[in-house]
């Protein structure tokens, strides 16, 4: 592309706000009730994180796994990608996020966080993906069937997987440099979301950018650590 | 980013006028559209190459025909199509670079049986030269065409390779039209040596009462080389118009038979003698038919052209 310099970020968009939001329409017509199920089962898993639970954290891990996936296949490569080709490249990424998550899974090294701080605030972050995400579209002035679902969108998937990510910690190197890549994906797709929503003039590309900026903070005040113990907490499972 | 043309507040007795002939012909049993596109045939200019006719506006596609598998979306935009065909349209303009906007053209052809006063203005966009004929054909298949009337190499991308290969598919009968474009403002320099040296019927650039470079040496060129223009942008895709939205039309718009700062923007356009066609795009049938209406009634001259130019940049 000559004279690239040229070209502001609003030269590169090749679709109007009110097709991209029609993809999450189409997206919540095909899938529903579908919704209904993953938030119930991830609230379920954001209960077990609570009582610091492994086996829900590991669940949960693998139930994020099927969740990129299916954002991969059935939102970027079967919607988006319609109206924005790059979006072929963001379903391969998510499809790598989702092997990734399912190794992390089942490596068997992933415990819940000995910070309670980091948890919490983990907790905070999957609770806004799971309930306060969908209303954003009310918010913004658009009707709630255009939602985007943790789970279904790739936005309060990739907050949602934050929120759980920051509850966990993980021993052996594999497994804790396969969490820090995870996360730093997510934090990427947060930032691309962000540039891309404030190219669409929509001030939603705020969300995704405190939720990055949120996971990058508690990152770095309390990094995963695998070797300590949590003190006066609920026993692990 | 949008192609919203706001309505002016000093519109109430041209819009009653034409509610009133609507609702006549209606009265008369005559389809209203039909009739006002009878009555009333768009301006046109001659193509340099072949003297064919052309209308003065015809249709862009840049990100409002690209609405991807939304089949509400797709059919809403044949009916832009269907407006555009009724009001004596016949240029639609696309690339391979608008995402689903071919397939969603296709649709539209196909919907209405394909009308035949269509003029098909495509784009080749591809760095390898050899591909050409690939990508010519794949955008063939979406627009349901048997051949292009217009193949431009879009943005001057591999213009040295694409563009020999472009006119020997003209010799042969599977072209109509060569030519190329740019847009922005960009590459005017190397759009000039291209125009100096090679045997192109079209030039499609931007122009409009803000982005006015080429008045000074490509439309003059392109008169004196006999090369065709279609004008991109004419809105600034829509910046233009939201500017100009909080004022009301200045008295001479109805010396033009302007209704709409649309009409104006696009007849400044159409005005200049070296324009042939100009594409705006819209999602939207009255947006369409707004824009269409600018291809009627009087164009300025060259004085109220500048004192368009004046008042606008006042704003």
């Amino acid at each position: 592309m000559s004279e690239w310099w040229t070209y502001s970020p609003a030269d590169l968009l090749m679709f109007a706000p009110r097709t991209y939001w029609r993809l999450f329409e189409l997206q919540n017509q095909a899938l529903w009730p579908l919704p209904v199920l993953t938030t119930l089962i991830f609230l379920a898993v954001g209960l077990g994180l609570l009582r610091h639970s492994n086996t829900a954290l590991r669940a949960g891990t693998a139930a994020l796994a099927l969740c990129w996936a299916l954002v991969a296949w059935s939102f970027l490569f079967q919607r988006y990608a319609a109206i924005n080709p790059v979006a072929t490249v963001s379903a391969g990424i998510f499809a790598v996020q989702a092997l990734g998550l399912l190794a992390l899974a089942g490596a068997g090294q992933l415990r819940t966080t000995a910070h309670p701080l980091r948890c919490e605030i983990g907790l905070g972050l999957l609770t806004w993906a799971l309930l306060l995400y969908p209303l954003h579209a009310l918010v913004a002035g658009r009707s709630l069937v255009q939602a985007e679902v943790f789970g279904f969108a790739p936005d309060p998937t990739a907050i949602g997987s934050l929120g759980l990510l920051l509850c966990a910690d993980a021993s052996g190197r594999f497994a804790r440099g396969l969490l820090g890549a995870l996360q730093w994906l997510a934090i990427a797709w947060c930032a691309v979301s962000a540039a891309t929503l404030w190219t669409m003039g929509s001030q939603q590309g705020w969300v995704p950018l405190i939720a990055a900026v949120i996971a990058l903070a508690v990152r770095w005040h309390w990094p995963h650590r695998v070797d300590q113990r949590p003190t006066g907490l609920a026993s692990h499972r | 980013m949008h192609t919203s043309q706001p309505p002016s507040p000093a519109l109430a007795a041209p819009e009653r006028r034409r509610w009133l002939a609507a609702a006549a012909l209606l009265a008369t049993g005559l389809p209203g559209g039909a009739t006002r596109a009878t009555a009333q045939r768009p301006l046109t200019r001659p193509i340099p190459a072949s003297g064919e006719a052309l209308p003065v506006v015809g249709l862009g596609s840049w990100i409002t025909f690209n609405v991807g598998n939304d089949p509400v979306a797709l059919d809403a935009r044949a009916e832009v199509v269907r407006a555009f065909f009724a009001e004596g349209g016949r240029l639609i303009d696309s690339s391979p670079m608008y995402g689903s906007a071919q397939p969603a053209i296709g649709h539209a052809l196909a919907k209405l049986g394909h009308p035949a006063a269509l003029f098909s203005a495509e784009k080749v966009w591809v760095g390898d030269g050899t591909r050409s004929g690939e990508q010519i054909e794949a955008s063939r298949a979406f627009w349901g065409v048997p051949r292009f009337d217009l193949m431009q190499v879009h943005n001057l991308l591999a213009w040295q390779e694409h563009l020999p290969r472009l006119l020997e598919m003209k010799a042969a009968g599977r072209l109509r039209y060569v030519g190329i474009t740019t847009s922005h403002g960009r590459r005017h320099a190397d759009l000039e040596g291209i125009m100096r040296t090679q045997p192109i019927d079209f030039v499609q650039l931007t122009y409009n009462l803000r982005d006015r470079e080429v008045e000074q040496r490509l439309l003059p060129l392109a008169q004196e080389r006999r090369i065709a223009v279609i004008v991109n942008r004419p809105f600034r895709q829509g910046g233009l118009l939201d500017r100009l939205s909080g004022h009301l039309l200045p008295a001479w718009a109805r010396e033009i038979d302007c209704d709409s700062w649309a009409q104006v923007a696009l007849k400044f356009v159409v005005s200049h003698p070296a324009v042939t066609c100009a594409i705006p795009a819209t999602s939207q049938v009255a947006h369409l038919r707004q824009n269409m209406g600018a291809a009627r009634g009087r164009l300025p001259d060259a004085t109220l052209r500048a004192r368009m130019v004046r008042d606008v940049a006042a704003l």
